[in-house]
């Protein structure tokens, strides 16, 4: 099972090909193009299961497996730059999770791109958005992760611009792209900068790697600007890339706008590949993040370090604030985006104050059900031709029982209903963990705040898409021009469908594995802890839950309660076709639907500042360096006029002289030659003397 | 005086007279005589350096002297060919005329 190792670069490869096959295919080949794509990826889970299985017996005493397989890239002058693969349980969870989640969510897309006449590009890009994901988890190595970052990015813009006519979807795809760029840049300084310290970026390499004791102590022990130990720089440097990645807080911005891709790249960018990236990387230098002198070694146990800190406020604040915006949001789509950017702050938050094991399994739960759920909404979507405002769906309850119900688990899962969602146990902890965190109450309360929020807001969502009465189609002028916009074949009944197997079979599945997977982390038996923190071993079945568990359990159901239950009476009272918490708070629901205006903000400061600067620079160029031209143009142009002047005085002259020359030699000559055979012979006979008296002479001498 | 020394005078003269010859003819058939003239002249130095040198059992002058004058009868026809083509173009044999070479 250890051999398995060798092969794991088979889990990004295989997509990798696929991807790469594709490419070169024809578009009419959509069937061989689905059908590889989604192949590849099936192996890929099946490898991956393999893995899995490969962590699952931690030798004892050891704590968790970790294999890693290094080796050398390319020679630098003396040093060689290694690459290397890892598996730990971190590693094979997300690699289970990302190749069933995605394969799901290749299987939906063969239904929802039906119409699309670029199928087999999508597809191409898809498998290529995975392999770059799953490269990035196998990663030993700073810079590989870097590297597959990237590709997840290219990948992503590929992707929400997949639609690139759509004007709104070029820009979605250039602001993603853009933004999380911005996070890449400290991301990149803090590998540069941890490459100078430590001299290596080998995530573990017997002893010798960057996230292992030797160089933690280094960097804990050295300082930089303002005191700050060089281990927290270089973790807040790293954290940029994931707030970049993750949509937290100040660059959340590309998520929302995100969603103009097609559904099921939302689905995979927000449950499975691109937001999960940067929460995967907090977890995978969580060393680094946690590592402070005192605490140094105890494993398990989160030292409250600058960076994990930093790392807490960044996702409370992100989740309370995310939340605030979906309340007020009318596309189905982007009110689910903001849930994502909430629930990653969930997950930030519960890295920051519980470890890997609490912000993971909040990722693995969140993928699962984030799947689900922007399935279900790619499905509804895909019923209602192409309609995205929850204000114009209404009462498809009846109409689509499937993906009602599978959307119902996801919501429920999402919104934190007790007991049987997985969403309301990884939740749970979250909060568990936030609440006996001591330097602060506040990100609890900001938590369990974000917690009724959520609830509110899914079911509104619900209530609008699936319960209210249904709004008249003839009353929605917009659609006929957003429809025709997606190609949609024009004169297709009006009433919504219930979606095809293709479609629902995803579904179905998805929530099933939303519900089976709260069995992994209860009180009752908290598996995933163990198995993250290699004790499976140790693992007891019991209630090993303390009184603040118990306590927080029974605030987040009152949460949840209250956030249902308020949302519930507000909407099924309201009038048909308005918002009941606009009629109460219309300034408020304004500012929330505007986003709380980030955008416009950041329109007015950092879009401005770059177009004064771009102003600035215009003027440089054209007055100060276009001059600096101007003057190196008229120097060459002197240059040149003093090089042609002495070439026609100085060379040419010289030239003719010689060719005056050449040409009375030549007239000599052609008198030589004048046609008489006989004085030929006579200046012959004349040499033969000469020649003769020559040599005559000089032998008598 | 050696035989070989009369011999190479004779020779001498020879070859002074067809160098004459071809100097002063303006007639181009009289030029080629001359010329004749000039090559039996080293034929006749052939013989006399063979018939007088180191080993005269060896025939190689007589060799020499038979394949020279094969050729010359062969350059003769050549040469004459020449002369009537020459004198058919420019109606005439005199070698003075024949100057469209001339530079």
């Amino acid at each position: 099972m250890k051999g398995i190792i060798n092969s794991l670069w088979l889990i990004p490869a295989l997509p990798l090909l696929a991807a790469g096959i594709i490419a070169l295919m024809k578009r009419p080949q959509r069937k061989p193009a689905a059908a590889l794509a989604i192949g590849s990826m099936a192996l890929a889970f099946l490898v991956s299961c393999v893995a899995f299985v490969a962590t699952l017996q931690p030798e004892a005493g050891k704590g968790a497996v970790q294999l890693t397989h290094n080796f050398a890239w390319f020679d630098l002058g003396g040093s060689a730059l290694r690459l290397g693969w890892l598996l730990d349980p971190l590693t094979a969870g997300m690699l289970v999770m990302v190749t069933f989640v995605g394969s799901l969510i290749f299987i939906f897309s063969v239904g929802y791109m039906d119409h699309d006449e670029n199928l087999t590009r999508f597809f191409g890009f898809l498998a290529l958005f995975a392999a770059a994901m799953l490269g990035l988890l196998i990663a030993n190595n700073l810079l590989f992760l870097f590297m597959c970052w990237e590709l997840v990015g290219v990948a992503s813009y590929l992707l929400i611009g997949f639609w690139f006519h759509k004007p709104s979807a070029a820009a979605a795809a250039k602001k993603a792209f853009i933004t999380t760029r911005i996070g890449d840049l400290g991301f990149f300084l803090g590998i540069v900068w941890l490459y100078h310290e430590t001299g290596t970026l080998l995530f573990y390499d017997n002893g010798a790697g960057c996230l292992e004791q030797g160089a933690l102590t280094k960097l804990v022990t050295q300082t930089t600007v303002g005191g700050m130990a060089v281990s927290t720089a270089i973790s807040l440097l790293l954290f940029c890339g994931a707030v970049g990645k993750s949509g937290q807080l100040p660059l959340h911005v590309w998520l929302p706008d995100a969603m103009e891709g097609p559904t099921p790249v939302s689905a995979l960018i927000h449950a499975a590949t691109m937001v999960a990236a940067g929460v995967f990387l907090v977890a995978r230098v969580f060393p680094l993040m946690g590592a402070a002198t005192a605490d140094l070694g105890l494993e398990g146990h989160s030292p409250h370090t600058t960076a994990l800190t930093v790392v807490t406020w960044v996702g409370a604040c992100t989740a309370v604030f995310a939340a605030l915006i979906a309340v007020a949001q009318n596309d189905i789509k982007r009110i689910l985006a903001f849930s994502t950017v909430s629930q990653l702050g969930y997950m930030m938050l519960g890295l920051g104050v519980g470890g890997p094991a609490v912000g993971m399994f909040h990722l693995l739960t969140h993928a699962f059900f984030k799947a689900l759920l922007f399935l279900g909404a790619g499905s509804v979507i895909h019923g209602s031709h192409h309609e995205q405002d929850i204000r114009r769906m209404g009462g498809l309850r009846k109409l689509m029982p499937i993906t009602f119900a599978a959307y119902a688990v996801g919501m429920m899962a999402l919104a934190g209903f007790p007991l049987v969602f997985s969403g309301f146990w990884s939740k749970d902890e979250v909060l568990h963990a936030a609440m006996i965190w001591s330097p602060s109450k506040l990100p609890f309360l900001l938590g369990l705040f974000g917690a009724v929020l959520t609830a509110f807001y899914m079911t509104r969502q619900m209530w609008f898409v699936f319960f209210a009465p249904r709004a008249e189609s003839a009353s929605s002028p917009g659609r006929a021009a957003h429809s025709a916009s997606h190609h949609e074949p024009q004169g297709a009944s009006s009433s919504p469908h219930e979606s095809p197997r293709v479609m629902t079979l995803p579904l179905v599945i998805l929530a099933v594995a939303t519900v089976l997977l709260s069995l992994f982390a209860t009180p009752v038996w908290p598996w995933f802890h163990a198995y993250l923190g290699g004790q499976l071993d140790h693992l007891q079945v019991g209630w090993s839950a303390d009184s603040a568990a118990g306590l927080t359990m029974l605030l987040s159901v009152l949460a949840v309660a209250l956030g249902v239950s308020a949302s519930w009476r507000l909407y099924s009272r309201g009038k048909a076709g308005t918002d009941a918490v606009e009629r109460l708070f219309p300034r408020l629901f304004r500012a929330l639907q505007g986003r709380l205006y980030v955008d416009e903000f950041y329109a007015a400061t950092v879009f401005r500042l770059n177009a004064a600067v771009a102003v600035l620079s215009d003027w440089a160029d054209r007055f100060v360096w276009s001059s600096v031209v101007e003057l190196a143009a008229w120097l060459a142009k002197g240059l040149a006029w003093l090089s042609r002047t002495l070439d026609e005085s100085g060379i040419n002259s010289g030239f003719d002289a010689g060719c005056v020359e050449t040409r009375g030699a030549g007239g000599f000559a052609s008198r030589l030659q004048n046609g008489q055979t006989q004085r030929y012979l006579r200046i012959l006979g004349a040499g033969v003397v000469v020649l003769v008296v020559a040599i005559v002479w000089m032998g008598n001498n | 005086m050696t035989p070989l020394a009369a011999y190479l005078l004779v020779s001498a003269l020879l070859f002074a007279i067809g160098f004459a010859g071809a100097l002063t003819r303006r007639n181009s058939i009289l030029v080629l005589v001359g010329v004749e003239l000039m090559l039996n002249a080293a034929n006749l130095n052939f013989l006399a350096f063979w018939r007088y040198g180191p080993n005269p059992e060896a025939l190689t002058g007589v060799m020499f002297v038979l394949f020279a004058i094969a050729v010359a009868a062969a350059e003769a026809a050549v040469g004459l060919a020449l002369i009537i083509a020459i004198y058919r173009h420019y109606c005439s044999s005199n070698v003075e005329d024949v100057a469209t070479m001339k530079g």
